[in-house]
């Protein structure tokens, strides 16, 4: 599947090897591997979760390797901080920029290294310096000025300027990586960053980019390394690669134990339970017409920041819409917080199960039963014994694999707890159940079983809007995919459209 | 006007109007000697108030300040007293030990991940501890250098008197305000306050700029506990208690933000000066009682949290807008 | 681990399945959570104890207890009832912490309470319910200023009480006047220094407040939402609960609490002296809360814990006292205790004494 990379009469500037990392329970780099040459620009791509920002972290001393080893210039080396891996010339753009925001740019720019007279800071020749530095990327700006007065695309070049200007003690700049930079930024500004791309580039810079804009994948790097799961998928030059098939590598052909079964339908055209129409919420959903049939999972599909994550929390009251109508159940609603939706109906498992699902130090037992706590009210308490019935009840019914209900959550592993936060909802019975991700970061078993119990829950009538970036799967049980690509839904696919490539054609969009 | 530099006006503008109102409601109020004895009686909570500065900038707080200037009075007393050693070389030995124990503090709340506010509450009940350990009554202070310090000073015009004192205090504000600003420690303390894991990530030493920067709070307030010996000729193991207290609000009040990564030293001296101003004020008024200064303090500190919130989240909506 | 893979497995049967479950459950009869909740009330027990024996060591009649004008008298009474106003305050504190947050303000509230207490009384008229009543109001009131400043100003917990730290004992000198504001009331002043059924009266509201809040916290979800919130606010707010509400409520309560100490301790020395009722208590509270073994980053909280390690800080007290060490020692004392119960909660610490530890019987090994 892979194509190897004909650029071997060069040495790599940079080279990671059978890279190893593990976190408590989960492996997220296995066998991970990357080669940089000087004056490339080298896409790093995959979804959420592929382990890419593990492996930058791992080539920028910010995470410790567990095995394999890293190559500079064909020597052996190992950070320790950052700032060793800064020393040697590897500089880092995270994609929330990682600088001062209280300081001026010109300090941003050269903190720690600052230019000094009579040992004092000389903030005259360091604005200096720093205007000369950033007119090379073409910003002209009041370097005096505290780093949050600018917008994020401003931030952002600043943050890559700090990362190729000469340090104190360091070697010059040979590896640059880019962590999501576009994320922020608007459509002339990509344009101004690629422009400075394109210069470093030819100054010799290896430029790593991370990102899930595929078009401007296309548009600046040179060559593109493909990441799921922790592991390297393989090693692509960009010219020889289509989007279809960079697609296919991202999100992988791994077929599914349920694919051959049919969509599960409760109740066929059913009622539309949730109907939004031109719904706006700032930039991140635009015009969106959805239908939610009753008793039937309809599947959402679209690569990361695609908007499918947003309507989620849209109809979760999460995130306010400014625009647009929403009516569940026949009656039209305003959703302001979580609380309403839930009286409503309405449930969301989040996609970040960490920090917006589970609460860790908390048994299964309390995790369970919160939500239905929280909706009946602080004053009609569920006691103990009752929570424990609902405990056992659901442990037995989803399999949870734990001694007792009294284990803090946190120290199951990720599908036992994803199991746990949708027993905490199938215990409210909503009529209507959000999965954002359910099946992401859990291993193989817990994910068949979670695809079996959606398949359950719609044929006892409730209904489902699931999320997800493997594409098998949302085939597997929805009667619907709505395929969402740059914040706006691009096709609705049903019957006999409903398969993977299809899916993946629409993400892709028409310029296959 | 900037975000960062209206509070600091706002606190510029009171102190303007305070002297305003004072000097325009009492004879005498508008003289040098009310500015010179604002600046003696205020000296040691400036003193403390601009380490406080520091830590505060860093994002972290230092609650054992009080009592590191009763300790550092009563060791003085000690010191130059019973054992006769000359005031200076026991200030010399003070100073550094002072230093020592603030670095201490600086460590567990660096290594051991403690929150600077628990920590300095140690440190606070052990700094007063030891203190009464080493001497439960006031000890006096009689040498012939303290009256030479008492008797130095410059004459102003107008009643106008700088002692040594205030001197000394105007020195550290100098040294405090260059440090802060044009040093590498002192960005270094901006970028902890700012974002500790972007300072981290770019490179700053938080470990040592950690340690250094309550060892330089711990240090000035022993520095304050010996200016205030000067004022008592004595040192006393209960006094300055609640001085931390009125040092934070100083800061506050001068317009340092308390998250961290705003703030100036040049504010923290206006917020000393206007809190003083108050006190004046309710000084020469006599019909006033002195629990005012209490109550208008708290309202003062309440008005510039609520201004630093309200900015800083119409700062938040302006750059989320873009988003 | 094997255990969740075989039971993962959808090739097994159902009754095997079953039986593992069945096996897998029976297992938490060892080291489940009873035995944990034991553990946490056994190091603080134990030290309590600990203190105890030292000073019965000290002083053979330190267990003595007299009956005399029907109540009892005893050095174990003095330190329960010492313990009083603290404990008040450690069970609002508890709370508080509970979320991640902290009051520093409950010391300056008893005084306002105790200044609006006194001079009730001495307007006269006042019946002693309604003084009550009306310090309880102030007290929540108070509470109601740092919760709203907390949740819905989104303000530091530290900075926000802090305002009221500040300003609080400033209005309690402006009730009273500068002055130290007396009272002859002795039905009131038995609430501080009277007996029923032979426990001073301070014991019997601590009791009483202990029983109510427990009751409050664990017959309705409020303990639950409590812990929720500090443990992941984010995620307490994702399934339903009003965080911000919950906030609100804890400061609430924690400022009732403080206004029943500030009622027990002006009872007590039948006045109020604003500037030094409650001086510095806030910080004894968060010290107890923090010795029961509560993390000031919030989550799991327990009342009677905290309540013992009110005890424990006045037994120290005591036991200073009973072995004749001067008075003096009393902070410093208190200081090392802080820094030693903060090392252990530190991770990083613990590690490094088990290293200690397992280096020396390393040593041990090879001599």
């Amino acid at each position: 599947m892979s194509e190897q990379s004909n650029n071997s009469s060069a040495t790599p500037v940079l080279q990671l090897r059978q890279i190893n990392k593990n976190f408590p329970g989960v492996k997220a780099l296995q066998q991970a591997q990357l080669s940089l040459y000087a004056g490339e620009v080298h896409a790093l791509l995959g979804e959420n979760g592929a382990g890419k920002s593990t492996l930058v972290k791992v080539m920028t001393g910010v995470l410790q390797k567990d095995g394999g080893e890293l190559l500079l210039d064909s020597t052996a080396l190992n950070f320790d901080t950052p700032k060793d891996a800064q020393q040697a010339g590897i500089s880092t753009v995270y994609q929330e920029v990682n600088l001062l925001p209280n300081l001026s740019v010109a300090h941003n720019l050269f903190l720690g290294s600052e230019p000094k007279r009579f040992g004092l800071i000389d903030k005259k020749a360091m604005a200096n310096q720093a205007r000369q530095l950033l007119s090379t990327f073409g910003l002209d700006i009041n370097v005096t000025a505290p780093l949050s007065e600018f917008s994020v695309a401003v931030q952002q070049l600043v943050a890559i300027a700090r990362g190729v200007a000469p340090k104190r003690g360091a070697a010059c700049t040979k590896v640059l990586v880019l962590d999501e930079p576009t994320a922020s930024l608007d459509a002339d500004e990509v344009q101004t960053l690629f422009q400075v791309l394109r210069q470093l580039k030819q100054q010799g810079v290896a430029i790593v980019f991370i990102t899930h804009f595929l078009d401007q994948v296309y548009q600046i790097s040179d060559r593109i390394t493909v990441m799921r799961n922790g592991c390297f998928v393989g090693e692509y030059q960009t010219a020889h690669l289509n989007k279809a098939e960079l697609i296919a590598a991202m999100l992988g052909k791994e077929l599914c134990q349920q694919r051959h079964q049919a969509p599960c339908v409760a109740v066929e055209h059913s009622e539309a339970i949730l109907i939004a129409r031109q719904l706006n919420s700032g930039q991140s959903v635009q015009q969106l017409d959805l239908d939610l049939p009753a008793g039937q999972a309809v599947g959402l599909a679209g690569l990361l920041g695609s908007g499918r994550t947003e309507i989620c929390r849209l109809l979760f009251g999460l995130d306010q819409a400014d625009g647009g109508t929403l009516s569940f159940a026949g009656k039209p609603i305003k959703l302001s917080n979580p609380a309403q939706a839930i009286a409503l109906g309405i449930a969301l498992c989040p996609e970040d199960r960490k920090t917006e699902g589970v609460i860790a130090p908390l048994s299964i037992r309390e995790n369970i039963s919160l939500a239905l706590q929280a909706k009946q009210g602080w004053w009609r308490v569920i006691s103990k014994k009752k929570q424990q019935q609902l405990a056992d009840f659901y442990i037995e019914k989803l399999q949870i694999a734990t001694p007792d209900a009294d284990k803090p959550i946190g120290q199951l592993s990720g599908g036992n707890q994803q199991k746990v936060i949708l027993a905490r909802w199938l215990a409210v019975e909503p009529k209507l159940l959000l999965l954002d991700e359910p099946t992401r970061g859990i291993d193989i078993g817990a994910h068949a079983e979670i695809l079996q119990l959606i398949r359950q829950l719609c044929q006892q009538g409730m209904s489902l809007l699931v999320t997800s970036s493997e594409l098998e799967e949302l085939t597997a049980f929805s009667s619907k995919v709505v395929v969402m690509r740059d914040r706006k839904k691009v096709a609705e696919l049903s019957g006999e459209d409903l398969n993977p490539d299809r899916i993946m054609a629409a993400i892709a969009g028409a310029s296959v | 006007m900037s975000r960062t530099y209206l509070p600091l006006w706002i606190t510029f503008a009171l102190v303007l109007l305070m002297f305003g109102a004072g000097a325009s409601q009492f004879d005498g109020f508008a003289s040098l000697r009310v500015v010179t004895n604002l600046i003696s009686d205020n000296a040691f909570l400036l003193v403390t108030a601009l380490g406080m500065t520091l830590v505060i900038l860093s994002g972290g707080i230092d609650l054992s300040v009080g009592s590191v200037i009763a300790l550092s009075g009563v060791a003085a007393a000690l010191l130059i007293g019973p054992y006769q050693w000359h005031p200076l070389v026991a200030f010399a030995v003070i100073l550094p030990c002072a230093a020592l124990f603030g670095a201490g503090m600086g460590a567990l709340i660096q290594y051991y991940q403690l929150q600077p506010f628990i920590v300095t509450l140690a440190g606070m009940f052990l700094a007063r501890g030891v203190a009464t350990l080493l001497s439960e009554e006031s000890v006096a202070i009689e040498h012939p250098f303290y009256d030479a310090v008492a008797e130095f000073g410059l004459e102003l015009p107008d009643g106008g008197w700088l002692g040594a004192t205030s001197l000394l205090t105007i020195a550290l504000v100098l040294l405090m305000l260059v440090l802060t600003h044009y040093s590498r420690f002192g960005s270094y303390v901006y970028a902890l306050g700012g974002n500790s894991q972007s300072a981290q990530l770019m490179g700053v030493p938080v470990a040592r700029t950690t340690i250094l920067l309550y060892a330089s709070s711990s240090m000035l307030a022993a520095m304050a506990g010996i200016i205030f010996s000067f004022y008592t000729y004595s040192g006393y193991a209960l006094s300055a208690v609640g001085v931390e207290l009125d040092a934070i609000a100083a800061v506050v009040i001068g317009g340092t933000l308390l998250t961290g990564g705003s703030g100036f030293i040049i504010g923290t001296v206006l917020g000393v000066l206007l809190m003083g101003l108050i006190q004046t004020y309710i000084n020469f008024d006599g019909s006033l009682s002195s629990w005012w200064s209490k109550i208008v303090i708290g309202g003062l500190l309440f008005f510039f949290i609520a201004l630093q919130k309200l900015l800083s989240k119409q700062w938040q909506s302006k750059a989320g807008g873009k988003a | 681990m094997t255990n969740e893979a075989t039971i993962l497995n959808s090739t097994q049967s159902d009754q095997l399945k079953a039986e593992q479950l069945k096996a897998a459950r029976q297992a938490r009869y060892s080291p489940g959570q009873s035995a944990h909740q034991f553990s946490l009330y056994l190091y603080p027990l134990l030290a309590l104890a600990l203190l105890l024996l030292v000073n019965v060591l000290l002083d053979p009649q330190f267990f003595s207890l007299q009956w005399q004008d029907g109540r009892l008298y005893g050095p174990l009474i003095d330190i329960v009832n010492r313990s009083a106003p603290v404990a008040l305050l450690a069970i609002g504190m508890s709370l508080v912490i509970a979320t991640g947050g902290i009051d520093l303000s409950v010391g300056a509230v008893m005084a306002i309470c105790g200044a609006v207490c006194a001079n009730l009384l001495v307007l006269g008229d006042w019946s002693i319910p309604a003084v009550i009543g009306l310090a309880v109001l102030t007290g929540l009131a108070c509470g109601l200023v740092n919760g709203f400043m907390v949740s819905y100003l989104g303000i530091q917990p530290i900075v926000a009480t802090l305002v009221l730290m500040v300003a609080g004992r400033g209005v309690a000198q402006l009730l009273n006047q500068g002055q130290i504001v007396t009272f002859q009331n002795p039905d009131f002043a038995a609430l501080g220094s009277g007996s029923f059924l032979g426990l001073p009266v301070p014991v019997w509201l601590v009791l009483l407040a202990l029983l109510i809040m427990q009751l409050l916290l664990k017959r309705t979800a409020l303990g639950l939402f409590i812990e929720a919130v500090g443990c992941n606010a984010k995620a307490s707010r994702y399934l339903g609960i009003d965080d911000r509400g919950i906030k609100l409520t804890v400061y609430l309560l924690a400022g009732g609490c403080a206004a029943l100490a500030g009622i027990i301790a002006t009872a007590d020395i039948q006045g109020s002296d604003a500037n030094n009722a409650g001086l510095w208590l806030e910080l004894d509270a968060i010290l107890a809360v923090v010795i029961g073994g509560a993390a000031l980053t919030g989550g799991r909280f327990s009342l009677p814990r905290a309540v013992i390690g009110v005890l424990i800080i006045q037994a120290l007290s005591t036991t200073i006292v009973v072995s004749g060490l001067p008075a003096k020692f009393n902070l410093l004392i208190k200081a090392l205790v802080i820094l030693l119960v903060l090392m252990l909660q530190s991770e990083l610490f613990r590690n490094q004494l088990k290293a200690l530890f397992s280096f020396n019987k390393l040593r041990g090994g090879k001599a």
